[in-house]
């Protein structure tokens, strides 16, 4: 761990991750705070379409926080995996042209995006303040989900970073997962509109559902259902962090063996 | 691996695939598998490549393009990976193929300074102590807060020199950072070049001029389709280098640009097509980079091809003081008739007597036969008709 975390790799960290935050909102007159606002503007949309209009979630209190924080930690999912995604291929003058631990572009690149993630957390609190929403003991485990979340996004990453430099099609394939994925997961629907308990499981395998309801669960509200209360203490409730962690494996595996090759496959 | 070696390289194989259609897709590739039928040609590009550079040494890497010497540069800066074989390297090294890799268009300057200072394992404190020095080394004082895309390529290369030259490592690695620039930037790096050498800084150098190894190198190499051809001292490497280049000239080309007489290796070559019209400018560059005799005196003559000697000069005779450099442009109005001429070049010593290298049948060029010149014979001379 000392010899990843050498001083020069930090330095080249905090530039690059420095850097990425320049150039994102380059030229643009809000600037940072674009990043805020994006989340919180689709978050006006599906609030209306979903809250007002189709009346979802009535039953849940908190509703508007707790639809917010599913759609944030899905976007820190998504913003994660789609920039390391093209981050090998997009830093190729780099790679190919002096010598840095390949791991440092993907770490970098995931940096920017836990950054986000906590300014939108911040956003959140505001937002649980306004919502008079009761501070729950269980809010402790909300750092243990998060890191569980950026653990699964960070496997993925290294994975699909390393398939893209050999087959540009990944990028496709993944934008259709995303899509599928947004659908499947109980962000905008509460869990418990699915009357079939056998097709709630099956959705609460996916981590990314399992840690927005734990999340929700922990920090807004108790009345949100969790795997642990849908498959009643079963051992597959443990399906989604065995995921988590063989996504990790695999994907530093794959991206170690692959990492070789990236300067001639470019 | 004794502590006075910098770099040992143990019988390193490389090569690469060139698929003949590259597989980017996957369905491609899984209809490519299915069938069996993944073509492609394996390139190999080092062959079993052993060589030890010691701390301190000045080390040149020569070769003609395409003998594998870029590939070894990148594998000995890791950036490639070998198919197998060793490479250790004791200490820390930074290899330069490219001046100002990472440089954003969309930063200032200013912030690409710290950004290729954190390529090149500098903090930003680091930085922040050797920002003034960069700048005013790179003569950039006023501009540094302009986006990178507002400077000129001239720009861009002194700021990203001034920075690679603070890099502090055990081993650089520099891949002919010297064919970019104009003749005051390559001045500053002969400079650099002669401190390295003066420090005793363990420097790797690929290249292709010739002068630059003998002026620096403390031993080079010569590698030629993935082989080593031979390591030893930069002057007879040189050589080596002409040699295998004439053999190629002569091998690939009918025409005699190069000649090599019993003890020296010298180039003439036609810089322009070898068909001129009436009163165009002929150029013939002369380079003796390999005679490492002292030249006093070069002579250029132009003889028609039944053997009529028509016109003949040298440098005493036209007052021009040859310089250190190894290169000359000779430079004709070919007011002459149309036919067929070639060149003898000659190059002396002290005295006329003293002939180190004679060409007798130099590049050959005609003139051609043009409609407004009516006249006969070679010249046209000043003439009048009275009545």
């Amino acid at each position: 761990m000392i010899r990843y975390l050498s001083k020069e790799n930090k330095a080249l960290i905090s530039e690059l991750v420095r850097t990425d935050f320049k150039l994102r909102y380059q030229g643009s007159v809000l600037g940072y705070a674009w990043s805020l606002l994006r989340p919180l503007l689709l978050f006006v949309i599906l609030y209306i379409v979903f809250v007002k209009f189709l009346k979802l979630g009535a039953s849940i209190p908190h509703y508007p926080v707790y639809l917010l924080l599913g759609i944030v930690i899905w976007n820190f999912f998504l913003e994660m995996t789609t920039q390391s995604l093209g981050s090998i291929v997009g830093r190729g003058d780099l790679i190919r042209k002096i010598r840095i631990p390949r791991w440092i572009i993907i770490f970098s690149s995931s940096l920017s995006a836990v950054i986000n993630l906590l300014l939108n957390m911040v956003v959140i609190i505001i937002f649980m303040i306004l919502n008079h929403v009761d501070l729950l003991v269980t809010t402790l485990w909300l750092p243990v989900i998060l890191l569980e979340v950026y653990v699964f996004a960070l496997g993925l990453s290294l994975f699909l970073s390393a398939m893209f430099v050999k087959f540009r099609d990944v990028g496709y394939i993944w934008e259709v997962i995303l899509q599928a994925g947004f659908y499947l997961t109980p962000i905008l629907y509460p869990l418990a509109l699915i009357p079939n308990v056998t097709f709630q499981k099956i959705i609460l395998l996916n981590p990314m559902a399992q840690a927005i309801q734990d999340a929700r669960w922990s920090s807004i509200t108790h009345e949100t259902l969790i795997p642990h209360t849908v498959f009643q203490g079963g051992w597959y409730m443990y399906i989604p962090f065995a995921i988590v962690i063989a996504s990790l494996a695999g994907g530093l595996l794959y991206f170690r063996k692959e990492s070789k090759y990236f300067a001639e496959n470019i | 691996m004794s502590d006075n070696i910098a770099i040992k390289v143990d019988g390193v194989n490389k090569s690469f695939k060139l698929p003949h259609e590259k597989v980017s897709s996957v369905k491609s590739a899984v209809v490519n598998f299915y069938k069996r039928k993944r073509t492609y040609e394996k390139q190999q590009v080092l062959n079993d490549i052993s060589f030890e550079i010691k701390k301190g040494e000045f080390f040149g890497i020569v070769g003609r393009n395409g003998s594998g010497k870029s590939t070894l540069l990148k594998l000995l800066a890791g950036i490639y990976t070998p198919d197998s074989g060793q490479i250790h390297v004791n200490g820390k090294l930074t290899p330069f193929i490219e001046l100002g890799v990472g440089f954003s268009p969309e930063l200032t300057g200013r912030e690409n300074v710290f950004l290729n200072g954190a390529l090149l394992g500098f903090s930003r404190k680091e930085m922040e102590k050797m920002y003034d020095e960069i700048v005013e080394f790179a003569e950039l004082e006023r501009f540094m807060d302009q986006k990178l895309k507002n400077y000129s390529s001239g720009m861009q290369v002194r700021l990203a020199f001034s920075i690679a030259i603070q890099a502090k490592s055990d081993i650089l690695i520099l891949d002919e950072v010297l064919a970019v620039g104009d003749e005051a930037f390559q001045k500053k790096c002969i400079d650099i070049f002669e401190k390295y050498k003066s420090r005793k800084q363990t420097v790797v150098l690929v290249t292709h001029d010739m002068a630059t190894v003998k002026r620096f190198c403390s031993r080079a190499m010569l590698t030629s389709k993935g082989d080593i051809v031979s390591i030893g001292d930069p002057s007879s490497i040189a050589s080596d280098y002409t040699k295998l280049n004439n053999d190629a000239i002569n091998k690939t080309m009918a025409d005699k640009d190069a000649i090599r007489s019993d003890k020296y290796t010298i180039k003439t070559k036609l810089l322009n097509a070898n068909i001129v019209n009436y009163g165009d400018k002929v150029r013939l560059s002369i380079d003796w980079s390999d005679c490492n005799k002292s030249i006093k005196n070069v002579g250029v003559a132009i003889y028609g091809n039944a053997g009529e000697y028509i016109f003949g000069t040298n440098t005493v005779v036209d007052k021009v003081k040859l310089t250190s450099s190894t290169i000359l442009t000779y430079e004709a109005d070919m007011i002459i008739g149309a036919g067929n001429y070639h060149f003898k070049v000659g190059l002396f010593g002290e005295t006329d007597k003293d002939i180190i290298v004679f060409i007798d049948d130099g590049p050959e060029f005609s003139v051609k036969k043009d409609e407004s010149v009516q006249w006969q014979g070679l010249f046209s001379l000043n003439h009048k008709w009275r009545q």
